[in-house]
């Protein structure tokens, strides 16, 4: 946490964002589960892609039951589950990350019940206290937030709701006036897990969230490689890559192929 | 003749008009979902209010209740169980004669034909735990020639294995969960995954009066055929006691039985409603599937899309739960049931694997019935009842379903073969 920083953590996210914007330039968002493939790892991967370009992170909370997950991410955080990873053991990775200088935003990517069951309040305290900037809620859609975002509105943390392919034009707008920090859209319907190729449609769906908001548009869901990184940018604010960076850290070599494909996203969203 | 299911609406009132709009019984329900799956959500919504108030629907699936599943099923009188208790008379609503076995055809077949006709969606898929639910999706997806996908728990096919070849002999796929506890809550969660994937053709039919809105209300809504039969198969003095019951007791896991069989007696005031959930080996035991008697691991959580009492650790991680019943396995209970709860309307108690075996083998001996393990627990909880009542009362048993599918569990637990011998002696 930048203890003299007096922007919120929505400015932070909206700053690192906007840094990145430009026609075929976007912000690289990675997700990383905490504690896989160890506590220790979790951490070194997160520096090593600060090092390699990352403008956001979204640390992954473990959680028992992840029903938005493909098998990838799903046996990374059940690794960190055994692991004995808990939610105050998240918070405190992103306090040791902050102490290690790494200052780049913090979205917590968490499914609702540990956060519920931490008292909402308090989590978004602590959260905050921790060093991060906000939250993304797979299964908490704008219907159910009120209490997380009256907490969040509090603090000054972004609260990023999702939307999705099959998102109406109702809920484009609901989502998007409701969204803090930056929407989250996933480019195709299913769960998460690294694809061969980006959908067609991407380009239009982009644009008709666009549309009717100042709020980014971060596009994530089967983004894995640099170049699916540079279409990405080409019509998006950022790039979110969560289970191709998973599945690269789950090898022998995994802390040099994480940080090998951080820097071909980085470089893909990064329009260089 | 089938009840009509235009009574539906018509007793939709206690106290408040639950749930609201949003899908929420007081505290509990609403909707914790996906964004993806929130229009899937809503179209539900729709198609459940159209096909509730659409005549044609509505003769469709009475006719098929009646002409294909068997309604109304029977009440018997279980005089000897009554008898042996030497209290109040023992009523037993028969959803074990249904079609394929238990009590979940109502749902699966009501479902199913909604979707077909109202929104003209072509495959299914459906989470199981014990196989009922599994084998009557498979069974309405057979009769109305839709495709059906059904995830069930390694541990469950396991424990289950005549109901997965059931189900594959109606045309269903059945697809292994090997996840985490490989049980129902997993099927569950996978369900859901294949649903997000492919939900623009595809229907989840969620199988017990869980999960985010519409489905609790949506299940209870097509489950209280049972409690309105009952009811009036109760006031009846042709088919019953010419009264209504004094207590009402139904195994709880999900809650779609109990709920189907209590929502038509929620205006009743002189009516006991009794949930039973799954107690395992004991609650200090931490193996069981008691949301409600666990003060510990049971409280207030979020799982698959509805806010209610869920089996959790200190860390919001969800709790591995146990019973001998596969299809009480699950951590979490409908919302409804937590209010009913909450405003002291229904109660909940649990009985044991033990003393669900115990109530197993009574009914098999007194009545001639063999129940599922399931609705044993309801059978189970009796001698717990007795000391509680009167021999003038009237109590009223939910008989889910049959339990053929346990057999080889409870062959297992039982060892029959001393009793078989010892009473072979006595021929």
């Amino acid at each position: 946490m930048n203890g003299n920083d007096p922007m919120t953590g929505v400015e932070r996210i909206r700053s690192a964002i906007a840094k990145r914007q430009g026609d075929a330039t976007a912000a690289f968002m990675p997700y990383f589960p905490s504690g896989f493939p160890s506590r220790s790892e979790s951490v070194a991967m997160m520096r090593s892609m600060a090092d390699a370009g990352a403008d956001l992170f979204e640390i992954g909370f473990p959680f028992s039951d992840p029903l938005a997950d493909g098998p990838t991410i799903q046996a990374a955080t059940h690794r960190a589950l055994l692991n004995g990873m808990t939610t105050r053991d998240c918070l405190d990775i992103a306090r040791e990350l902050r102490e290690a200088g790494i200052t780049q935003p913090f979205c917590a990517m968490s499914y609702y019940n540990p956060i519920f069951n931490y008292g909402t309040d308090r989590f978004v305290e602590d959260a905050a206290q921790a060093g991060f900037d906000g939250f993304i809620i797979p299964d908490l859609p704008p219907d159910e937030g009120e209490e997380m975002e009256e907490a969040c509105r509090e603090a000054g943390l972004a609260l990023v709701y999702l939307l999705a392919p099959s998102s109406s034009r109702e809920r484009i707008e609901l989502v998007t006036s409701r969204s803090t920090g930056f929407v989250y859209l996933v480019s195709v319907l299913g769960t998460t897990g690294a694809r061969a190729s980006l959908p067609d449609y991407l380009t239009d769906l982009v644009a008709q969230v666009r549309a009717g908001t100042d709020t980014p548009v971060c596009v994530g869901f089967g983004v894995s490689n640099g170049v699916q990184a540079a279409r990405v940018a080409s019509i998006a604010d950022g790039a979110i890559v969560g289970s191709a960076l998973v599945k690269a850290a789950d090898g022998p070599d995994g802390a040099d192929a994480v940080k090998s494909l951080a820097r071909e996203l980085a470089r893909g969203a990064h329009g260089h | 003749m089938v009840d009509q299911i235009d009574a539906i609406f018509q007793a939709d009132d206690y106290g408040v008009h639950y749930p609201d709009s949003r899908g929420r019984f007081g505290p509990y329900g609403g909707k914790y979902v996906p964004e993806t799956l929130i229009p899937a959500l809503e179209e539900l919504e729709d198609i459940h209010a159209t096909a509730m108030q659409d005549e044609d629907f509505r003769t469709e699936l009475n006719s098929l209740l009646e002409t294909y599943v068997g309604r109304p099923t029977p009440l018997t009188y279980a005089k000897r169980l009554t008898e042996h208790f030497g209290g109040p008379e023992i009523y037993l609503k028969r959803e074990d004669l249904a079609h394929t076995g238990a009590h979940k055809i109502n749902n699966a077949l009501g479902q199913a034909l909604m979707v077909k006709r109202i929104l003209g969606k072509n495959r299914v898929v459906a989470e199981t735990g014990a196989g009922q639910h599994g084998v009557a999706t498979a069974t309405a997806c057979a009769l109305l020639d839709m495709e059906c996908v059904v995830y069930m728990g390694s541990v469950d096919m396991a424990r289950q294995a005549p109901n997965v070849f059931r189900m594959r002999l109606l045309g269903a796929e059945v697809r292994e969960v090997s996840s985490g506890s490989q049980t129902l809550k997993d099927a569950i969660s996978e369900a859901i995954r294949d649903w997000v994937t492919n939900v623009p053709d595809t229907h989840y039919l969620l199988g017990s009066a869980l999960g985010p809105h519409p489905y609790p209300v949506m299940v209870r809504n097509l489950q209280s055929v049972i409690g309105r039969e009952a009811r009036r198969q109760m006031l009846a003095p042709s088919t019953g006691p010419g009264r209504l019951p004094d207590v009402v007791v139904a195994c709880v896991g999900g809650g779609s039985n109990a709920i189907g069989m209590f929502y038509p007696f929620v205006m009743d005031p002189g009516v006991r409603l009794i949930g039973v959930e799954a107690g395992g080996s004991g609650i200090e035991s931490q193996k069981h599937a008691a949301r409600f008697a666990d003060p510990k691991m049971g409280r207030l959580g979020v799982l698959h899309g509805t806010r209610s009492y869920v089996l959790q650790d200190e860390d919001g991680q969800i709790a591995l739960t146990h019973s001998i019943s596969a299809g009480l396995d699950y951590a979490s209970v409908g919302p409804e049931h937590a209010l009913l709860r909450d405003r002291e309307r229904a109660e909940y108690f649990y009985c044991t694997d033990e003393q669900a075996l115990a109530g197993f083998e009574l009914l098999c001996r007194q009545e001639g019935i063999i129940p599922a393990l399931e609705s044993a627990h309801a059978v189970g909880w009796l001698p717990e009842l007795m000391s509680d009542v009167s021999s003038d009362d009237v109590v009223l048993v939910s008989l889910s379903g049959r339990g053929d599918k346990d057999l080889d569990t409870v062959m297992a637990e039982l060892s029959p073969g001393d009793r078989v011998q010892s009473k072979a002696q006595f021929t």
